[in-house]
């Protein structure tokens, strides 16, 4: 198993942990080289006809290459899974002559479609707030307005009706205290992805952590990916669009043709 | 049962959508409207994005027009000479109407003034066939159920050149005046999204004085074309039929269409009117009241740059 928290450990390493550990020799304040080994119940969902929604077990274990000191804070465990990001406009409705119409609205540079935050406890506890900073780890972080704010006063609101509104959908979820860990070592959680989902790679981010500091993460993908008739339909109507429209046509036609030969039928007797 | 759209990117019940297609089918079989103004609505109320529902409830329509028209033919109660000349004029219209809503939708607020259109107009039609259909039923009470055929005549539709004969509809008419009525139909339609029928049967009666029996086979004939039309446009250009919703919405739609002629046929025409009215107008209501009541979410989320 890769591990992409390696170059980040290394640096974390050479920058706090080794002069801590010149300092206080023998005692390691920190558990050295803490690894994260995962485990999916399924990294591929595929959407089929009558998908509706799937849930994703996501269990796995610390490794440790050294015992942890006893005086060290307890290791808590984040995941977050991330949907792709594309670009929204967000509008907000006013009452002007005295009708509510949309006025101001605020593009959203990437806002993920769909973004599940699980953690072992408090989100403020177990993670602080420089390192969500640093990892873009709670549902704000992760919307991006970047250079959004010209002719908005308030663009904050605009991000929070994003949250608001997906998080009512069930596509932006934030499961505090829903991962399990045992002995300091196993953990796992389930996260429901609902039916509405859309296609695409969604990044699958573990982070392990020390008194709100991340000690290590690891990257995994999920795919989701529509399959069959759904797979066929979609792709027919991008790449061949008028086939499609044309398809469409003759379904709706032959089906007002098939009715009305049905019934007539169905009358004479 | 549970059914993922492929397009839309939702999963709804199925059964639902058969259901949804069945009740406007009948609507639209009774009353030769597309049902288009009730199926939107209705689509965007389950969760289906709005430009995937305009695009597929196009498609539907072409389906249950279709199945109504076909019965309609059967009664001989379509005209297919005056068909053929508001569909002339409605496509031009359509044409001019897609041009118009482009232009509009670069000034921003294009979602405001559909909105504003369909009230205005659903207002003005609804509110206009109810006092007369009201009338007409008072009148046919008053002389014993055999009201005079009592047309008023209208000296300028009579006044102009070209005179055609319109068998089918007994008029002997110019062909301005339809011409007139397909290119403004048609610009109405490609602004609001839909076939058009609720103007176009109420123009029908009320401007070229047909007889409503005649008109509703008339105006479905006219749909047909002008929601193919539009269903090649969005899916080539816009991507958004969902063939999946539209076979589902068609297949309650075809049935449906198929019990509401059969049901426009044994109502009187008084009757018909008015009840169309009464949809028209409630139709009306709700989207006013969208617009005067404070929205419980005033924030909306849309594909960056609108559609």
């Amino acid at each position: 198993m890769q591990s992409l928290a390696r170059p980040f450990f290394g640096q974390l390493f050479t920058r706090f942990i080794a002069p801590l550990v010149a300092l206080f020799t023998g005692a390691l304040p920190l558990a050295a080289g803490e690894d994260v080994v995962l485990g999916l119940s399924q990294n591929r969902v595929a959407i089929t006809a009558n998908f509706d929604g799937s849930e994703i077990l996501i269990f796995g274990a610390v490794k440790r290459d050294t015992p942890v000191a006893a005086d060290a804070a307890p290791i808590e465990v984040i995941i977050a899974i991330e949907g792709p990001s594309v670009p929204v406009t967000v509008r907000r409705k006013e009452k002007k002559y005295g009708i509510w119409i949309n006025t101001d609205s605020l593009k959203i540079s990437s806002a993920p479609a769909f973004y599940a935050v699980a953690t072992s406890g408090p989100f403020h506890e177990v993670l602080s707030e420089t390192e969500d900073q640093r990892y873009h780890v709670s549902v704000p972080k992760a919307i991006r307005s970047v250079g959004a704010t010209e002719h908005v006063s308030d663009p904050d609101s605009f991000t929070d009706a994003v949250i608001r509104i997906r998080r009512k959908n069930g596509l932006y979820q934030f499961l505090e205290d829903s991962v399990e860990i045992d002995q300091q070592t196993l953990f796992r959680t389930s996260v429901a992805l609902p039916s509405n989902l859309t296609e695409g790679t969604y990044k699958t981010r573990i982070f392990l952590t020390r008194g709100g500091d991340v000690v290590s993460d690891y990257e995994t993908h999920i795919d989701v990916q529509k399959v069959g008739l759904e797979r066929f339909l979609f792709s027919l109507s991008r790449e061949k669009p008028l086939i499609y429209g044309l398809m469409s046509l003759a379904i709706a036609i032959a089906a007002g043709w098939g009715a009305s030969a049905f019934f007539r039928i169905f009358q004479r007797n | 049962m549970q059914i993922y759209l492929p397009i839309a990117e939702v999963s709804v019940n199925a059964y639902l959508l058969l259901g949804l297609g069945g009740i406007v089918g009948v609507l639209s079989g009774m009353f030769g409207v597309g049902g288009g103004f009730l199926m939107t609505p209705l689509l965007f109320f389950i969760g289906i994005p709005p430009a995937v529902a305009v695009a597929t409830e196009a498609n539907q329509i072409v389906a249950s027009s279709f199945s109504g028209v076909l019965a309609h033919l059967r009664r001989k109660t379509v005209d297919l000479k005056m068909g053929t000349v508001l569909l002339i004029g409605g496509l031009v219209g359509a044409a001019l109407g897609i041009m118009l809503f482009n232009y509009l939708k670069s000034m921003g607020q294009v979602d405001l003034l559909v909105k504003l259109c369909y009230v205005v107009f659903l207002g003005i039609i609804g509110s206009l066939m109810f006092i007369e259909s009201l009338n007409a039923i008072r009148q046919s009470k008053k002389s014993g159920g055999a009201p005079a055929p009592k047309r008023r005549q209208r000296s300028w539709v009579h006044a102009l050149p070209f005179k055609t004969r319109f068998r089918t509809s007994g008029l002997y008419i110019s062909v301005i005046p339809p011409i007139v009525v397909g290119v403004l139909v048609g610009i109405l339609a490609a602004i609001m999204g839909v076939g058009g029928g609720f103007i176009m049967v109420p123009a029908m009666i009320y401007i070229l004085g047909m007889p409503t029996k005649v008109v509703v086979g008339t105006s479905l004939l006219q749909i047909i074309f002008v929601t193919a039309f539009t269903t090649l446009m969005h899916a080539t250009t816009n991507f958004t039929v969902d063939m999946a919703l539209a076979v589902l919405l068609l297949i309650g739609g075809v049935i449906g269409a198929q019990i509401g002629t059969r049901i426009g046929v044994k109502m009187k025409a008084e009757q018909l009117r008015i009840l169309l009215a009464l949809m028209v107008l409630m139709v009306c209501g709700k989207l006013a009241l969208d617009l005067l009541l404070q929205p419980s979410e005033l924030y909306t989320i849309g594909a960056a740059g609108g559609h």
